[in-house]
């Protein structure tokens, strides 16, 4: 899909928590071993979110990030949409309080999405098309999440907080163009490899199935076409970033795709702080962004269960430089950490 | 410019404590009652009744309606009057504002208070109220934590040590003693009000008033009518109010409360009267730190050495004025909106001889000074014996 | 329980921390008042205040009001903003042990608290350590 204006990235902001949990200290409460976490899955720690904070605290960071990045006024912005699942209201927008909180006009698009881990980069695709077809100026999309595992599940290990916004705008509208959209693609079908149901607190999952008729389908399925699409070969990419919900499914697709090592590895960012859901591909797209060069391009995959996956290909442009120290980068909040133990985890997590 | 001047010809009062057994009415019951069979039998034109929680804990509002009636005094005009923790000291500058304007001729100023019918959270919410709900409450400040900001900034510019306001406490004590009205007539030690749990740092339980309950009464009539009552009556020299910004926030100075300083300034000049010539004074000591600002906006202590002059004795007998000798809020207690009229009755009874154990000699001339919340509404009186 | 109309009356100044500057004699009056605090004129303009500041005094809450249990222990602190500006607020991100008066700090978005699991979210502005 390519919209009919050019659409760039006119800023990109992130928001990590500040506290940590190491995958030991959670084995140590459950008698379980962390080699498995650490060695095969690749995580070391997640990222907890503050007592005080949720996906709206998260957001409006990650939003005053972008804004920084942008320099526009907050009042031309079109549309603020957020992607999550674990929204602060059942029924009440997320994407109001954000648009209130950085002084955005009330002649506004907001809304809520869910799909699942991919609900950001959904945001992503709305807000392409809308100023795409010259409907608004700037769209911001965020994903972002404060999502948990069930005590002693293996997803607890791994459910990490924080979120990303970018916002685009149409190339003639753009100053500074951070990178333009070349095109993208989704692909979903009706897969329930992961899920919540209204009351529950935490969400299932089917274990393996979560793998090759999962994540691996839709995310080489919408990489290939994509790259179909567009006529791109592995070798044009310099930057690959995968959904993380560890560190072992985004390499292992990428092997089976034929990316290199250098390609995948510097947005792999779960190590440091887990399975961001909803923010995690945008998060390791944003990752990139704070490093990247004109010229370059970037394939940004996400996968959301249910299932879905969304694809993207940006070529980096000249403006990406003046931005880039505009906001603090994701390597800035990831290096800003508190461990904590689990008797905190559960009190800031609600776990008791 | 006063048009008559102002006597208090009797007072009354209860004793501090959680009266399980009293209500709001029987509270101010006692307390007029004891005020009233003083003097030869006065007409009372009007009542002012200082409280602050009644609506919160009590589900009652039209106070004046309820003390009226409690004393079979309808249908005289009766009204309440709130400040925060200084309703007592609005409803004696308001009691004598209406004497000495000559609207009423005698006028029964009292003040009551009925904490303990609720739980400590219910308690705390209501007094928390004195500060700015939108901009301090908003955020989960309580009262004590807003003081404790005054006493963490206090130590940090001053350095004074954390044991001087313990030592304040332990005076307190040592005073309440002595009172029969007090709510914690016992000596304490520094160690006790040092090691005591913390409310909001660095304020520990031992910072604090007490939670009571309690009613005290006075009765004002013209200075000129008073010996129609009675032959034991005093003059109030000087009254005023003053206020200062609901929020500390908006505050040029946060070492100093301003509004005692008008409100003193002002009371002094109305006397006649410098510091120097106070004998005897009754502050708003909820706080230790409440009691160390105070002091100095007094003008009892220099800026910044309240723990200097603590030690060297200037706030007790024979010292520069003698504080507290009723224990202060910290040992009497703070039945909040009645605390000012306790403080007037006090004051009038040194200056009457009246203050048994507690007597200070010579009491001349004593000043009260009540307090609502963080500084917001104060409230200074000053009063002389008369023969 | 907090009032919907006066949580969402206060977003503009207590969210995007508006206050009114005098156009008299240029006093920035946060909350926003009738008349200037200093001056009494009632021309004001629409002023945001500076995002960061430094830590006057703080203290530490261990019995919570109600609607903050399970909140403690938290920091309550008075901040002065760069054009001296003061405001009540609460210190986030920080080890009581790290608190010190001086300390230079900056503004967040947090939550303040919720109303029991049914009531409104309360969100407001929180000062944390300058570091990013």
């Amino acid at each position: 899909m390519k919209p009919i204006i050019d659409v760039v990235i006119s800023g990109w902001g992130s928001y990590i928590p500040i506290y940590r949990i190491p995958v030991e200290e959670i084995a140590r409460i459950w008698g379980s071993s962390s080699d498995h976490f650490k060695k095969d899955l690749l995580i070391d720690e997640k990222s907890v979110a503050g007592l005080d904070e949720d996906v709206a605290t998260i957001s409006v960071e990650a939003a005053k990030n972008a804004l920084s990045r942008a320099k526009i006024n907050p009042k031309e912005i079109g549309a603020i949409f957020v992607g999550t699942e674990t929204k602060p209201y059942a029924v009440k927008p997320t994407g109001t309080i954000v648009a209130e909180a950085i002084g955005a006009s009330e002649k506004l698009l907001a809304a809520d999405f869910e799909f699942a881990c991919k609900a950001g980069t959904e945001c992503l695709q709305c807000c392409i098309g809308l100023v795409g077809s010259n409907m608004i100026k700037y769209g911001m999309a965020i994903g972002a999440d404060v999502a948990e595992g069930a005590p002693s599940d293996p997803l607890e290990y791994s459910a990490g907080s924080g979120g990303t916004a970018i916002i685009v705008a149409s190339k003639n509208q753009e100053k500074e163009p951070a990178a333009l959209l070349e095109g993208s693609v989704s692909f979903v079908t009706d897969t329930p490899d992961f899920w919540r149901r209204p009351k529950k607190d935490y969400p299932n999952h089917a274990e393996a199935f979560t793998g090759e008729p999962a994540y691996f389908r839709h995310v080489i399925s919408a990489t290939k076409l994509l790259m179909e699409e567009l006529s791109l070969r592995t070798s044009d990419f310099k930057y690959v970033v995968f959904h993380q919900p560890n560190g072992k499914f985004p390499i292992r697709a990428a092997r089976i795709l034929g990316f290199k090592k250098e390609q995948i590895e510097p947005g792999l960012i779960v190590p440091y702080i887990g399975n961001l859901y909803s923010g995690s591909s945008l998060t390791g797209f944003s990752a990139i962004l704070d490093i990247a060069k004109p010229g370059d391009r970037i394939l940004l995959v996400s996968y959301g269960s249910g299932a879905g996956s969304d694809a993207f290909s940006f070529i980096v442009k000249d403006g990406i430089l003046a931005k880039q120290n505009r906001a603090p980068k994701v390597m800035d909040y990831i290096k800003r950490k508190k461990i904590i133990d689990y008797a905190l985890y559960c009190k800031f997590r609600g776990k008791i | 410019m006063i048009l008559r001047r102002v006597a208090v010809i009797s007072y009354g009062m209860t004793k501090v404590d959680k009266h399980w057994n009293k209500s709001l009415r029987s509270l101010f019951g006692e307390a007029a009652l004891n005020a009233i069979n003083k003097v030869k039998n006065p007409k009372i034109d009007a009542i002012i009744v200082g409280n602050m929680c009644a609506s919160d804990l009590s589900d009652q509002n039209n106070i004046g309606a309820i003390v009226a009636d409690e004393l079979g005094l309808t249908p005289i005009t009766a009204y309440r009057v709130e400040a925060a923790c200084g309703s007592g000291g609005a409803a004696l500058l308001t009691g004598f504002s209406l004497v000495s304007s000559g609207v009423y001729d005698v006028v029964m100023v009292g003040g009551v208070e009925k904490l303990t019918d609720n739980i400590g959270k219910m308690i705390s919410f209501s007094l928390g109220k004195a500060a700015d709900a939108e901009y301090e409450l908003f955020y989960g400040a309580t009262f004590a934590s807003l003081n404790a900001l005054l006493m963490n900034r206090y130590m940090y510019v001053y350095k004074t040590p954390r044991e001087a306001f313990a030592d304040f406490a332990v005076l307190m004590h040592k005073n309440g003693a002595k009172n029969p009205y007090a709510q914690l007539p016992f000596e304490i030690n520094r160690e006790i009000a040092l090691n005591s749990e913390y409310i909001a740092d660095p304020i520990r339980l031992y910072d604090c008033a007490p939670i009571g309950d309690g009613a005290a009464v006075i009765i004002l009539c013209s200075l000129e009518e008073a010996s129609k009552y009675t032959d034991s009556f005093v003059e109030i020299i000087g009254i005023s109010g003053a206020s200062d910004t609901i929020n500390i926030a908006s505050r040029d100075d946060l070492l100093s409360l301003k509004a005692t300083v008008t409100a003193a300034n002002n009371a002094y000049k109305m006397a006649k009267v410098t510091p120097k010539d106070i004998d005897v004074a009754e502050i708003h000591d909820t706080f230790t730190i409440t009691a160390a600002i105070s002091l100095e906006d007094l003008g009892f202590c220099e800026r910044g050495k309240f723990d200097k002059f603590l030690y060297e004795g200037a706030f007790e007998p024979g010292g520069i004025v003698a504080i507290n000798p009723s224990g202060g809020l910290k040992s009497r207690g703070h039945p909040v909106g009645a605390t000012g009229v306790y403080q007037a009755a006090e004051i009038t009874m040194q200056l009457l001889g009246e203050a048994g154990k507690m007597q200070i000699p010579n009491a001349e001339i004593g000043l009260t000074h009540n307090m609502g919340g963080v500084g917001s509404s104060v409230y200074v009186s000053i009063m002389k014996r008369v023969k | 329980m907090m009032s919907v109309p006066r949580y969402w009356r206060e977003i503009p100044y207590r969210i995007r921390l508006e206050a009114k500057k005098c156009k008299l004699c240029n006093y920035v009056n946060y909350p926003p008042r009738s008349k200037c605090l200093k001056c009494g004129s009632t021309e004001f303009e629409k002023y945001i205040l500076p995002k960061r500041g430094k830590l006057l005094s703080f203290s530490i809450i261990r019995n919570p009001p109600i609607g903050f249990d399970k909140k403690t222990p938290y920091v309550i602190g008075l901040v002065e903003l760069e054009d001296g500006t003061r405001l009540i607020t609460q210190i986030t991100d920080i080890d009581i042990n790290e608190l010190k008066i001086g300390m230079e700090v900056e503004q967040v978005f947090r939550k303040i608290t919720e109303d029991g699991d049914s009531g409104i979210i309360q969100y407001g502005v929180k000062f944390r350590p300058k570091n990013m």
